[in-house]
């Protein structure tokens, strides 16, 4: 292998584990539901999509960006503890299968009224954030990318910090531990979700945010998610660790794959090689690599 | 407020279902299974809107064909394909219909066969099956302008035009980054034969539907050092391919766009990555032309204007539905001129685009001039021969940058044929001939 060779395997290494990054940013959003209350929920997609195209429609309504990013906070907010009170709620100690047939039919109604709100156009996004590539070493390396990896980073150091220094953090973990037992001890389960759905729409606000920066805002943002499944069967469904290094694995893996296996197969593989190998980690680890072993009384 | 507005078009829309069962007797009916939800709303939106645009201006300027009204009526199909099926079922027992007109390779490959035995055209404009260009196999479905072939043969000829000739291409090394589906890959074996007669080295390189992480493609496109990318996209994939190009240092000037990527919605998203960047198109963007303006004064000067944003007056899409308007309209009046002013038979109308013949004196007496060039459809050629120009991006507007370019018909036709005719004697279809074309049904 020559210098130049192996100066574009690191380069397609790079890239891979930037973009895995921004495939963590979508997947911790469903992880923190699910972590509460063993709910996949399917409208995380759309709550990126709806996020977005609110936060792109004040900002092109001359609403100061600032102020347009608190409002869409607080539409997000309103919205988190909406579908815990006409969701979630009157749906307690149902199966997870009518939860997440639940969530599914949330995701379409996120989706039309997003559209019926602010309309179908597509928009772009500048975060004024330069996208001109640097070099390091001989490496091209995206600004962008750089800078959403460290948003990402701060993100879950924010998120980690709350869960654990705060007391609705504290009452977030005992959820997570043991719903019934948390119940028993006089926690506010309804509260608590609530605010758990606010934290997954502040992750879909800022995913929102960077993948509308990279995609433009369109309706195509909510296929998202079918990036981030693959992260969460690898990374476990209940670990935010876990959506790190799983969205890190499967982005730099798909694009070795696709550079380096795609050409002996006609290309185009990275949309399914995640898969295959999010299906391999099922099979040997069915919680994933770092989610909980689920141990059930028979 | 967006919200009513939408509410008010639901409201207008569901109307003219209703109303759709009573089209009168001298009305000429136009079924739309149009998109203005999902994922591809915007360019459906533009579309149809530029469409029923001009529709309505045939209507209250000329009180329709030789008096016969224009009438239409919307169905949802959110670009699914079993949508635009569903929708086709439910319309297709109205009375008069001229055309089909879905935007859609998807739907349009499911009508194929429907709409043959119905009788009734189905219009592809710029898109659809290659081979449906020949007539000979399929009567009644018309890609007009521009088939998927024609599109990589302008697009070649265009890049040697840029390098001085055709001659100039030997050795030059071009990249398709195609969408991966069957519309993507449509002119792989097109691009490998322009390949080995200029002589140009050829790179082909699939991205995954829908086309919204393409890092590793363009690592692979900047280690292979290309002359230029051919951007065969849809959608999403398209802001995103001239995102990452930026990201890896590839040239927006050197990207040139296909047919489906040559939109506003494919730029706007990109921002400053998309200056430079150019694309073929069949019919220029802009309100300059007489036919846009007509419109902007007397449609929407009469408040029956489609676009709900009058900023897209004019943009990519709205002036392709236009166009096509036109072609229909003309199609209808040919076929008029021989069967009588009346509301015609799908059969009736089809020979009308078999004989849609629009020199460049009569696209500018239709205030088109430089919109479009011209269409020489005939019984056996239901592309029509359409000419081809490129237009770039400035940052805010596209700006055409190059001449009407032919691309090379005579050297696609064999190629054309051959698959028409393996199509034929699989399905078990009879070769038309100018005689067949002829008989027309009437009632």
């Amino acid at each position: 292998m020559s210098y130049y060779d192996f100066l574009f395997v690191i380069e397609v290494l790079v890239g891979g584990l930037l973009s895995g990054v921004m495939y963590s940013l979508v997947a911790i959003g469903f992880v923190l539901i699910y972590k509460t209350s063993g709910v996949l929920n399917f409208a995380q997609g759309s709550m990126v999509l709806f996020a977005a195209l609110t936060f792109v429609s004040l900002v092109e309504r001359r609403v100061p960006f600032a102020l347009s990013l608190l409002i869409t906070f607080a539409v997000m907010v309103a919205l988190g503890f909406t579908i815990e009170r006409t969701v979630l709620r009157p749906l307690v100690n149902r199966s997870p299968m009518t939860l997440f047939m639940a969530t599914l039919g949330l995701s379409y109604i996120i989706e039309g009224a997003a559209q019926l709100i602010w309309g179908t156009q597509v928009h772009g996004l500048d975060l004024g954030i330069d996208d001109t590539p640097f070099e390091v070493g001989g490496v091209l390396i995206s600004s962008f990318d750089l800078l959403a990896a460290a948003i990402a980073a701060a993100m879950v150091a924010g998120l980690s910090a709350f869960f654990y220094w705060t007391r609705i953090g504290l009452a977030f973990r005992a959820v997570a531990d043991d719903q019934f037992a948390a119940l028993a001890v006089g926690l506010r389960l309804p509260r608590i979700w609530g605010t758990v759905w606010t934290a997954a729409g502040f992750v879909a606000l800022v995913a929102g945010l960077l993948w509308g920066a990279r995609l433009g805002v369109q309706f195509s943002l909510s296929l998202i998610v079918l990036k981030a499944l693959p992260v969460l069967v690898l990374g476990g469904f209940d670990s935010i660790l876990g959506a790190i290094v799983g969205g890190l694995i499967i982005g730099a893996s798909e694009k070795l794959a696709e550079v380096y296996l795609g050409p002996f197969v006609g290309g185009g593989i990275e949309g399914w090689f995640a898969y295959a190998l999010a299906l391999v980690v099922l099979l040997v680890r069915p919680s994933g690599l770092f989610g909980q072993k689920t141990v059930e009384r028979v | 407020m967006t919200f009513f507005s939408h509410l008010r078009k639901a409201a207008i829309a569901t109307a003219f279902v209703l109303g759709a069962t009573a089209v009168h007797a001298e009305e000429q009916y136009f079924p739309l299974q149009s998109y203005r939800v999902g994922p591809y709303a915007a360019g459906g939106t533009g579309f149809f809107g530029g469409f029923i645009d001009y529709l309505n201006l045939i209507n209250i300027r000329d009180g329709g064909v030789n008096g016969v009204k224009l009438a239409w009526s919307e169905g949802e199909t959110q670009y699914e394909v079993e949508k635009g099926v569903e929708v086709y079922e439910r319309l297709k027992s109205n009375p008069g219909i001229a055309a089909w007109n879905p935007l859609s390779v998807g739907i349009a490959y499911a009508m194929i066969d429907r709409i043959t035995d119905d009788k009734v055209p189905l219009i592809t404009i710029n898109h659809g099956r290659t081979d449906t260009t020949d007539g000979r196999v399929f009567p009644y479905v018309f890609p007009l302008l521009l088939n998927p072939y024609s599109e990589t043969s302008g697009i070649v000829n265009y890049i040697a035009s840029k390098e001085g000739g055709l001659d100039k291409l030997k050795g030059k090394n071009i990249v398709v980054l195609y969408h991966g589906s069957p519309y993507g890959k449509e002119t792989i074996p097109i691009y490998e034969l322009l390949s080995q007669k200029y002589g140009f080295e050829l790179s082909q390189i699939e991205v995954p539907h829908p086309g919204n992480e393409q890092q590793a493609q363009w690592l692979t496109i900047r280690r292979e050092h290309p002359d230029y990318v051919v951007l065969r996209g849809w959608g999403v994939m398209n802001p995103v391919a001239l995102k990452t190009a930026q990201k890896t240092g590839f040239p927006a000037d050197h990207i040139i766009g296909n047919v489906w990527s040559n939109s506003e919605e494919d730029v706007i998203p990109a921002g400053d990555a998309a200056k430079g960047y150019t694309a073929i198109t069949t019919q220029a963007s802009g309100e300059r032309y007489p036919v846009v303006q007509e419109i902007v004064k007397t449609v929407y000067g009469d408040g029956k204007g489609n676009l709900e944003d009058k900023s897209r007056i004019g943009s990519v899409y709205h002036n392709l539905g236009i166009v096509n308007g036109i072609l229909n309209v003309e199609a209808v009046r040919i076929a008029q001129a021989k069967f009588g002013n009346r509301t015609l038979t799908g059969d009736e109308v089809r020979w009308g685009f078999e004989h849609l013949k629009l020199d460049p004196a009569r696209v500018e007496a239709l205030g088109a001039k430089d919109l479009f060039h011209s269409i020489n459809v005939s019984w056996d050629n239901h592309e029509g021969d359409g000419y081809v120009t490129f237009q770039q991006w400035d940052g805010k507007k596209w700006n055409v940058v190059s001449d009407w370019i032919a691309p090379d018909w005579k050297l696609l036709r064999p190629i054309i044929e051959k698959s028409s005719e393996a199509y034929a004697k699989e399905k078990g279809i009879k070769i038309r001939t100018a005689e067949d074309a002829d008989a027309v049904v009437s009632n």
